[in-house]
């Protein structure tokens, strides 16, 4: 890592290049820029999470630590390329007035034409796509779970401030229990009459996981209070007995469906940098998390259990 | 029937999973099942993509049990899969291991097999769906898909499927071919029967057709006009190892060029599907095969070869005549090249040469598009003299990716041009997490999901073309100009050099 103080961002990108060159300019390949907004204390396990994400998606990392906002402007940063890496890294701090203006030091270090994606690792504007770092970004990752408290309030606000490249890894989260599910009605082509999510009290992943089955299926989805770990079952109604996954230790399942024997299956509970790669995988809109976050934003359209017979 | 309202086209992180089914493994302890096979079934499990209530049964000639064979499984998975070794996999996976005891022969032991089939379909929901995996050599295939087809596994009851997975080689000449595919018609119709080239992943083929059609500026110069040849090389640094048996009398043509090379070069060389389906591919795929034209004079337009004794990457290693199990006499090639012209519009006059071998400077496959030298250089002959031809190499192993190699000016006063790399790895981007070869085609047997590996007539248009240069060989042999030998760890015999300093090149080093 190449250390400068009292810089600026022509500085950083002088450094990169400096860095590429000391490792025998070798071929990046780079596909994004990833902008990550943390605070000091959390910024070396953010970027070791991307540092694993950055295998399946080599990225220019520019990871961004606002200091106080009073005082003179400075910014310093931390370069380095290599290590374990798939791209490249800078760690900026910025201290004083320029922390309220972080875009103009980011904006410059973007790679030309390439995606940019701004992810939140926990504190998240109440309206990413409004931020001055955010909208640089084609994509932007909050992550409601990882919030401080009231995380369900935070998922809500974010889903009512939904802007087309918004997403939330609460969201990311539910792809295998929505793989499954979507697996289930495939082998049973059977009518949901309702449905129930049982989770820890404040777990947003099971909000938008009702959401969706509300969306999908256009039933009341009840909600049950468990323990946890996260969500712990899932149960589809239908006329021919409930499909349903019950996962109590946040590792194996139990998948049952109608007429058919119960059957153990791994349903793991994933950490932040495959959640991360699944979200780099791809950058254009999630039409069905919007329609997921639509909904969840707005209950007075959620159908009601009368509605649903 | 009414389409699933949680699967939407849009929706698409979810990915697909195989619907309820099993897998019949024939040949469990061989080195494929251990290392290929049984690993990529764990692999795909721990991603989520087999169905709940997946089962696996081995067939073969030992006493074991259920559990014996769920230890063989699990010691496999430990040392070969490629993602971490999770309790809960492999709790959902072992409940659905069975074990059949028999011959191939064995008609006890099918029925056998018919029954746990059944049982399966019961306790673990599998719902008829079961494919048929042949990791066994091709001399059984004959016995074990006429007692699938006598005890009535090979026929699927409604709304249920059944498959085969064979493993190359499909045959040793073009007859052996036809009949190994007559064996497999009798069971399965051509939609089920499944061939795997281990050498070609899916990814390769996609990343290839990706390069060649996702791109506007290749296509331009992908012709006649622009490219002076191409060379195709699959390069081993190994030996034949503890393959005598097999590779005896077969050699690197049958064993490689045959399916691996010429796959590579039709993708390579054909036109733009009209679709990417397996079958609009397959019909580019067919007629670049048909459209190939061996050399007149075979002699001097094709090379082989057998490593010697001698040193090969710091090891002292024996030469293949020496190795057991190998007649000391043997005429087996190690190393083959090829010469081959496509007659098409694009192609005319463009050769292709093909060479694999073992024992060579290290392990590396690839396609070298080889360009023509510009036909006016403004420049002094001294600023140029280090400048070749350009080349655009596809790079497929190790470290799959794209090279392209151009002249640049050196830095400085003087006008000097000197050849450049540059240089893209896939390996940044996608195979950390992406599936290998043998997850893609697991998958797609189970998904039913029809391969981009090849089906018979492809099989038979490539022994088409080298049959002539195997009785050429073999005629060669009779009158006793065998092989030529060449050192280990090199890049193969004089004789390949001079096939191509014949017509006024010289073989790129990988």
């Amino acid at each position: 890592m190449i250390a400068i103080e009292q810089t600026n961002a022509a500085g950083i990108a002088a450094a990169l290049v400096r860095a590429r060159r000391n490792a025998g300019s070798p071929a990046m390949g780079m596909v994004l820029t990833l902008v990550i907004i943390v605070e000091d204390e959390y910024a070396d396990v953010a970027l070791d999470q991307t540092r694993q994400a950055s295998r399946e998606h080599p990225a220019r990392v520019l990871a961004v630590v606002l200091g106080d906002k009073r005082g003179r402007g400075s910014v310093s940063a931390s370069v380095g390329i290599g290590g374990g890496w798939g791209g490249e890294t800078a760690l900026i701090t910025l201290t004083g007035e320029v922390a309220k203006h972080p875009e103009s030091v980011v904006l410059p270090l973007l790679l030309p034409d390439s995606p940019v994606v701004v992810w939140w690792p926990h504190d998240a504007p109440p309206d990413p796509a409004a931020d001055p770092l955010g909208r640089l970004a084609q994509r932007r990752i909050t992550d409601s779970a990882a919030v401080a408290r009231n995380k369900s309030r935070v998922l809500a606000e974010l889903c009512a401030a939904h802007a087309p490249g918004n997403t939330d890894l609460a969201w990311t989260r539910l792809t295998p229990w929505r793989a499954l599910l979507a697996a289930a009605l495939d082998q049973h082509p059977l009518k949901v009459t309702g449905a129930s999510v049982s989770a820890e009290r404040g777990n947003p992943s099971a909000d938008l996981l009702g959401a969706w089955l509300e969306d999908r299926l256009k039933v009341a989805v009840a909600r049950h209070v468990s323990d946890g770990p996260g969500i712990t079952q899932v149960t589809l109604d239908t006329k021919a007995g409930p499909i349903r996954i019950s996962r109590p230790d946040g590792r194996l399942a139990t998948f049952t469906t109608p007429n058919r024997p119960d059957r153990p299956i791994a349903l793991k509970r994933r950490d932040v940098p495959e959640l991360l790669a699944e979200e780099l995988r791809r950058l254009d809109e999630d039409d069905v998390y919007a329609a997921t976050a639509r909904r969840l934003a707005n209950p007075s359209a959620r159908p009601t259990r009368k509605k649903a017979r | 029937m009414t389409p699933n309202p949680l699967r939407v086209p849009q929706d698409r992180r979810l990915p697909r999973i195989a619907g309820p089914c099993g897998l019949v493994l024939f040949g469990v302890t061989g080195d494929l099942s251990r290392k290929k096979v049984m690993p990529a079934i764990y692999d795909l499990a721990n991603r989520g993509l087999l169905p709940p209530g997946f089962a696996l049964t081995g067939f073969a000639r030992r006493e074991w049990a259920d559990q014996d064979f769920a230890q063989v499984v699990h010691d496999a998975v430990k040392a070969h899969a490629r993602t971490e070794f999770r309790e809960e996999v492999w709790r959902q996976l072992s409940e659905g291991f069975r074990f059949i005891p028999g011959d191939f022969d064995d008609d006890v032991a099918f029925e056998r097999l018919r029954r746990t089939i059944d049982e399966l379909d019961q306790v673990r929901g599998t719902g008829g769906n079961h494919a048929f995996y042949l990791a066994i050599p091709p001399r059984f295939f004959g016995d074990v898909v006429g007692q699938l087809k006598e005890h009535g596994l090979a026929d699927p009851a409604s709304d249920s499927w059944r498959r085969v997975v064979v493993e190359k080689p499909f045959g040793h000449d073009l007859a052996s071919a036809q009949e190994l595919n007559r064996v497999l018609d009798t069971a399965f119709p051509d939609a089920s029967v499944f061939r795997i080239d281990h050498y070609l992943g899916k990814e390769t083929v996609q990343n290839i057709l990706a390069f060649r059609f996702a791109n506007t500026m290749f296509e331009p110069i992908w012709n006649n006009n622009y490219v002076d040849h191409v060379q195709i090389t699959m390069a081993e640094d190994v030996g034949i190892g503890g393959r005598a048996g097999y590779y005896d009398g077969i050699g690197a043509a049958r064993d490689v060029i045959q399916n691996h090379l010429l796959q590579l070069m039709a993708l390579v060389a054909m036109e733009e599907p009209t679709s990417f389906d397996a079958a609009a591919l397959r019909i580019e795929k067919q007629k670049v095969l048909s459209s190939v034209v061996l050399p007149r004079d075979l002699s001097r337009h094709t090379a082989r070869g057998q490593y010697a004794a001698g040193w090969a990457g710091g090891e002292k290693v024996i030469g293949f005549r020496e190795e057991e199990g190998i007649d000391r006499r043997s005429t087996t090639e190690t190393f083959a090249a090829v010469k081959l012209g496509i007659d098409t519009r694009r192609w005319a006059g463009v050769p292709f040469y093909l060479r694999t071998g073992k024992r060579l400077g290290r392990r590396v496959t690839e396609v070298a598009v080889v360009f023509k030298a510009a036909p006016h250089l403004p420049f002094a002959a001294t600023s140029t003299a280090e400048l070749t031809q350009n080349a655009l190499v596809i790079r497929i192993q190790p470290d799959e990716g794209i090279t392209t190699r151009f002249g640049s000016k050196v830095p400085g006063t003087a006008m000097e041009i000197r050849d450049v790399n540059m240089d893209f790895a896939y390996g940044g981007s996608f195979t950390e997490s992406s599936p290998e070869a043998y997850e893609r085609l697991i998958l797609d047997v189970l998904l039913g999901d029809p391969p981009l590996f090849p089906r018979h007539e492809e099989v038979e248009l490539s022994w088409r073309i080298l049959d002539p240069v195997l009785d050429h060989w073999a005629e060669r042999d009779a009158s006793g100009r065998g092989p030529d030998e060449y050192a280990s760890g090199g890049w193969g015999p004089d004789s390949a050099d001079q096939m191509l300093e014949r017509d006024g090149r010289a073989w790129r080093r990988p």
